[in-house]
């Protein structure tokens, strides 16, 4: 971007300004001055969220094509440049705000190492944000790859009793995913070049750019964009995570302190979702079009949605139920991004903004309360409306949100999802609908369960209500639902143009289908889209 | 000056927002001047764009805020309608809301905290802003709104005694049970959508009627979608079940919210979408068969029921079974009559049993009741005319709207249904009169120590109950029968212009004509079953001291048993339902999660781990050193192939 004159590399700015705080605080601060670390760090992200602001006043939203590209020559044989757009200016700009909650909350919290701690958190920020940055797959996959190391001890260090278990079972299962991924990658990267096995590879010169990646690859033959589909798939969806490759996320966020809980429900979740709407939908259409890989993807995100919402009913522990409750939230996610049209897509990505405000909220929740009670679970609670009403009125609004109630922001991205599911099949819309009604389920039951009733454990009646500090990192989050409940359009315009081109390339249709018709109508039959655009 | 529609639901909600943050600390002279001030004020602002608009008649106003959700093809925007439909639902909305806000002032001053009375009323103004949302919506995503608003108020509102364990469970239960009607307004809303392109109240009615033999195959499922919804907000069974459990919360709000006007509003949006469910002949032959089997089945059920508040319960569910009984059949007019008068009616009943259990210390069995008239002058006399209301004995509102009912099941020529209705309405009579027997005639029957302490309610809740019953007595003179005149029935005439003529080819109903001789002996068979009723009631329970009834009881212990316990449906659904599948959910957690997927991946990293054993010389034990590794491999594989 342009600033009188001057450019100046945004991107790399917010990327890089925790990763200086982080390399300061290793060379300047000596470990037993944790109050000068704890202020170094808060003043570094809150930099780097002021500095990332001008990114959603600038971002232009009208127009097609990337928005301030950066490029510049890392290994000569490699284009390395960052890349943006809209849905990443959402995530850019969460990341940036949940950054700073995730420190705030961590004052009190941590008490042990807090220089290795503050640092971790500062670096995987970094990592973070340079993910949502990458215009190139090889700069995209050193960072999704390096995230993971700071994530691991994050867990594996400051978590609770089984911190070890979650920590390597998180570690190993994206590890895993991730694997399949570089296949992927490094597949597409010679089948641009010099080909392999039995394919001929275009001769072109070597390139990592996703954008001209992508076109290579949405022009491969459609047996081969399965494959490739599918090392992609297993890369993204055990990070969604999507059924049945969810089991690493209860642990993980469970065993996890709060702000590693609230930074892995707000955006490393998003990670996977973001990986499907950058890579999978534009890359591979012809595979996402097949009848049967569509029908793969689309029913593993429904049983993730009644799954997930059936499994989080039993849950007794606090976390435990949130964490399951995300597997079903994101199962919502998947449905909208595949039903490949722009109601879908929109509601998808806003409703991966909408899970990270209510599901990052519900864990810094919870996180309060494990701080003054130091247990999880629901049976040590209770009537804490009566000792804590404040902390019961933040907690219900933040339930409400994360159950879609109208005029908070979950609401949106539901109701445009399930819009955008059963314009494409009336069977889709009506299975995920299931999810709200488990959905208000399991929340208000847990919400009975900690906060109605009589104070029976004596532990609990002395409590006290939450501090200002406390209350300042949960405003944020609670004014964000409220806007994008009241007023989401701001957020569905950065979104329109860049989901435009991505629907247009999966070839999906945005018309409505004739879902009610009394036979089932094939797919992408002509006749029936002019039948149903007739007003 | 015309005040703009949004200023009638802002007030409430401005209400909301002092009680809520205001309330706590500035006390309850502060919250009652608010609270019940802000919903005076709507009510002077609603009433002064309704005068002119019932003086003048006219068409729809539509008044558009701002565009909303726009996704895609898809966009809705906030914008208000003012039509007769919504012009009915506001006029008595705001005011029987504003009557009950008063008396909520006289009910719960003195039981609760500063923080308990200013939450009460923070809810209570959120609720109406809810409802006038919903009312005033002109989309029927706008509509959804405020019918969440309302759940959530209502669930906010019976949970209101948190700490007593049944009123939370109450509160969610009506909660989840509404959410399965969601389900069904969701999914109908979409296929509204999908049908029309748009969700435009005015845009979807008008292409109905211009064109219905093009819709009228795809609205048979989203008709009976959309009356889900109105199923589970208006408890028609099999969604009833959460309405009686309702009454854990305050009195005053299961007179506002869960009799007159939240749980009316599923009727309000079938009658909103007559011109679908008109195309949908199959859809209305749901609609009139569940509303004619939920009249009978929760009357049935208040025969037996010894709560107070219970016995007002399942009559609610019982005349909201006879509304839908009435748009099943194609009479939204006398639906929508029924909606009204009910409201007073209702509303004055259950606020005359609040007076009642304010005035025995929170007692609502009335076993323990007895002998209260004379103690209870106002009471017992609002009571009754409301009682004779519902009852349906003429000339009292509620004769001329379940009249009206009855009328039209007869000439839409279904002689089951109006038998049912009929019935019903004996059965109505009789629970009524019980009611009314047990708690104000005979000898009291509780402690004496409760019988010294009984006293009639202050003038801020005696009030509203000679307003309301006021109003119950002559609210049916708006809508006399057509014997009366061509122009005798003010309310249909006022709402016609909501029923646009449509024409499907194919389904012509056949309807008797009423002649005005038929009507008649309509009505004299009508006020003949309900004086039956009433008068059996009287006779057994005040007469004769509720002998009678114990003898019948006796003879039929099984049954009897079955009906006082409401069918046993809870446990129906706790064993049908609930059980399974909490059993099935602990069974994906257990052995889908943790044995199958997580053993399978245990097992490997078992395998691995033997593996690994062998070739313990290349392992540190170091996970860092894995990822760094792996890192460095990944960057040297790179370079070699790009150097290459």
């Amino acid at each position: 971007m342009h600033l009188m004159g001057i450019w100046i590399p945004i991107l790399s700015i917010v990327t890089y300004i925790p990763l200086a705080g982080a390399l300061a605080v290793v060379f300047f601060v000596p470990k037993e001055r944790t109050g000068a670390i704890q202020a170094i760090s808060t003043v570094i992200v809150l930099v780097d969220f002021v500095v990332s602001l001008p990114l959603w006043f600038l971002f232009e939203r009208g127009r097609e094509g990337y928005q301030f590209v950066e490029k510049l020559s890392w290994i000569p044989s490699l284009g390395v440049d960052y890349h943006f757009d809209g849905i990443s200016l959402l995530l850019i700009l969460l990341t940036t705000l949940i950054g700073i909650i995730a420190v705030a909350c961590s004052y009190t919290a941590i008490s042990t190492r807090q220089k290795e701690y503050y640092v971790l958190l500062l670096l995987l920020q970094t990592f973070m944000i340079g993910t949502f940055c990458s215009l190139d797959l090889f700069l995209f996959y050193v960072f999704w790859e390096v995230m993971l190391v700071p994530m691991y001890f994050l867990i594996g260090v400051w978590g609770s009793d089984r911190r070890l278990y979650a920590a390597i079972k998180f570690f190993l299962y994206t590890l895993a995913g991730s694997v399949l991924m570089l296949l992927g990658i490094i597949a597409l990267y010679f089948y641009n070049t010099t080909g392999f096995h039995s394919y001929k590879g275009l001769g072109q010169p070597p390139t990592f750019s996703i954008e001209k990646l992508t076109a290579v690859a949405a022009g491969m033959p459609a047996e081969l964009q399965i494959w490739l589909f599918f090392a992609f798939f297993f890369g993204f969806a055990i990070k969604v995570p999507m059924f049945p490759f969810h089991t690493w996320l209860p642990d993980a966020h469970t065993e996890a302190p709060t702000a590693g809980s609230v930074i892995l429900a707000a955006i490393l979740l998003k990670m996977g979702t973001y990986g499907f709407v950058r890579f999978s939908l534009p890359m591979f259409p012809d595979a996402i079009n097949t009848g049967w890989v569509l029908a793969v993807v689309i029913t593993l995100s429904i049983v993730g949605i009644v799954y997930g919402a059936m499994v989080t009913l039993v849950q007794k522990d606090m976390k435990r139920l949130i964490a399951y409750s995300s597997v079903s939230h994101l199962g919502f996610v998947m449905l909208g991004v595949f039903a490949l049209n722009m109601a879908g897509l929109q509601g998808g990505i806003l409703q991966m903004v909408n899970h990270g405000i209510s599901t990052g909220a519900l864990f810094l929740l919870v996180g309060m309360i494990y701080e003054r009670r130091h247990t999880r679970m629901i049976s040590e609670y209770g009537g804490l409306a009566r000792q804590m009403p404040i902390y019961a009125t933040y907690f219900l609004i933040m339930a409400l949100s994360s159950m879609g109630l109208p005029i908070l922001n979950g609401f949106i991205g539901e109701f445009t999802i399930l819009q955008g599911a059963f314009a494409k099949n009336f069977w889709w819309a009506f299975s995920a609908a299931t999810g709200i009604v488990l959905g208000a389920a399991y929340l208000l039951w847990l919400y009975q369960r900690v906060f109605f009733g009589e104070i029976t454990n004596p532990a609990n009646a002395t409590l006290p209500d939450l501090t200002a500090r406390e209350q300042l990192t949960l405003v944020p989050l609670v004014v964000l639902a409220l806007w994008i409940g009241l007023y989401p359009k701001p957020m569905f315009d950065v979104l329109r143009v860049p989901s435009e081109k991505i629907v247009a390339a999966v070839g999906g249709r945005t018309l409505p289908s004739p879902a009610l018709a009394r036979k089932p109508a094939p797919e992408r039959d002509p006749s029936l889209a002019v039948e149903a655009s007739r007003p | 000056m015309t005040v703009a529609l949004w200023i009638v639901p802002a007030l409430p909600l401005a209400g909301f927002l002092l009680c809520l943050l205001l309330g706590t600390r500035l006390g309850k002279g502060f919250v009652s001047a608010a609270g019940v001030g802000s919903i005076g004020i709507a009510t002077l602002a609603a009433w002064s764009r309704l005068l002119p608009y019932f003086r003048d008649g006219g068409g729809a106003v539509v008044e558009r805020i701002a565009p909303w959700i726009t996704a895609g093809n898809f966009s809705v925007d906030v914008s208000f309608r003012l039509d007769p439909l919504s012009a009915l639902m506001v006029s008595f909305v705001t005011f029987v809301g504003f009557l009950i806000h008063l008396y909520s002032v006289g009910y719960m001053k003195h039981d609760e905290t500063d923080a308990g009375y200013a939450r009460y009323f923070a809810y209570m103004n959120l609720f109406m802003f809810s409802m006038l949302t919903l009312v005033l919506a002109n989309n029927f995503v706008l509509m959804f709104v405020g019918w969440e608003g309302v759940g959530l108020c209502s669930y906010l509102l019976i949970g209101y005694y948190y700490e007593r364990e049944y009123a939370a469970a109450a509160g969610r239960k009506a909660f989840v049970v509404n959410r399965i009607g969601d389900f069904g307004f969701l999914l109908g809303m979409f296929g509204v959508f999908s049908l029309f392109g748009t969700l435009d109240f005015g845009d979807v009615f008008s292409r109905a009627a211009a064109n219905p033999g093009r819709f009228a195959p795809g609205l048979t499922v989203v008709c009976l979608l959309l009356f889900l919804g109105a199923m589970g907000k208006s408890a028609q069974v099999p969604l009833h079940v959460w309405l009686p459990d309702a009454m854990a919360g305050p009195t005053p709000v299961s007179a506002l919210i869960h009799a007159a006007t939240m749980v009316t509003a599923g009727v309000y949006m079938v009658t909103r979408c007559n011109a679908l469910f008109r195309l949908a002949p199959e859809a209305m032959a749901v609609v009139a068969v569940i509303g004619g089997v939920t009249a009978i089945f929760a009357a049935v059920i208040a025969l037996a029921q010894n709560d107070i508040k219970k016995v007002l319960a399942y009559s609610t569910v019982s005349q909201l079974g006879y509304m839908f009984l009435a748009c099943g059949v194609g009479a939204y007019v006398a639906g929508m009559f029924h909606v009204l008068t009910h409201a007073f009616f209702k509303a004055c009943l259950f606020l005359g049993s609040g007076a009642v259990i304010h005035a025995l210390g929170g007692e609502q069995d009335m076993r323990r009741m007895g002998g209260l008239a004379p103690k209870l002058p106002v009471t017992y006399r609002t009571f009754l005319v409301a009682t004779l209301a519902l009852a349906g004995i003429p000339p009292l509102a509620g004769f001329f709207s379940k009249d009206a009912i009855l009328t039209g099941v007869f000439a839409a020529n279904r002689p089951i249904l109006f038998a049912v209705g009929l019935f019903t309405a004996g059965l109505t009579a009789f629970y009524m009169f019980r009611l009314v027997s047990l708690t104000f005639s005979g000898r009291f029957r509780g402690s004496a120590e409760v019988g010294a302490h009984v006293h009639e309610a202050p003038t801020t809740m005696t009030l509203p109950l000679v307003v309301l019953a006021f109003l119950s007595a002559v609210g049916g003179f708006l809508g006399l029968p057509e014997v009366f005149g061509e122009s005798a029935n003010r309310v249909a005439a006022f709402l016609a212009p909501v029923f646009p003529p449509i024409f499907l080819p194919g389904h012509e109903v056949a309807r008797h004509a009423v002649s005005p001789a038929k009507e008649w002996i309509l009505m004299g068979v009508s006020v003949t079953v309900a004086a039956a009723g009433l008068l059996l009631a009287w006779d057994w329970y005040a007469k004769k001291a509720g002998r009678p009834a114990e003898r019948l009881a006796a003879s039929f212990p099984r049954l009897y048993a079955l009906i006082a316990d409401k069918f046993r449906i809870d446990e129906l659904y706790d064993v049908l339902f609930v059980r399974p599948f909490s059993w099935l959910a602990r069974v994906l957690w257990k052995v889908v999660d943790v044995l199958v997927i997580d053993g399978f991946l245990n097992a490997g990293a078992f395998v691995v781990e033997l593996v690994g054993d062998a070739l313990r010389f290349l392992q540190t034990g170091n996970v860092r050193n894995y990822a760094l590794t792996f890192l460095l491999g990944i960057v040297a594989l790179l370079l070699i192939v790009l150097a290459g």
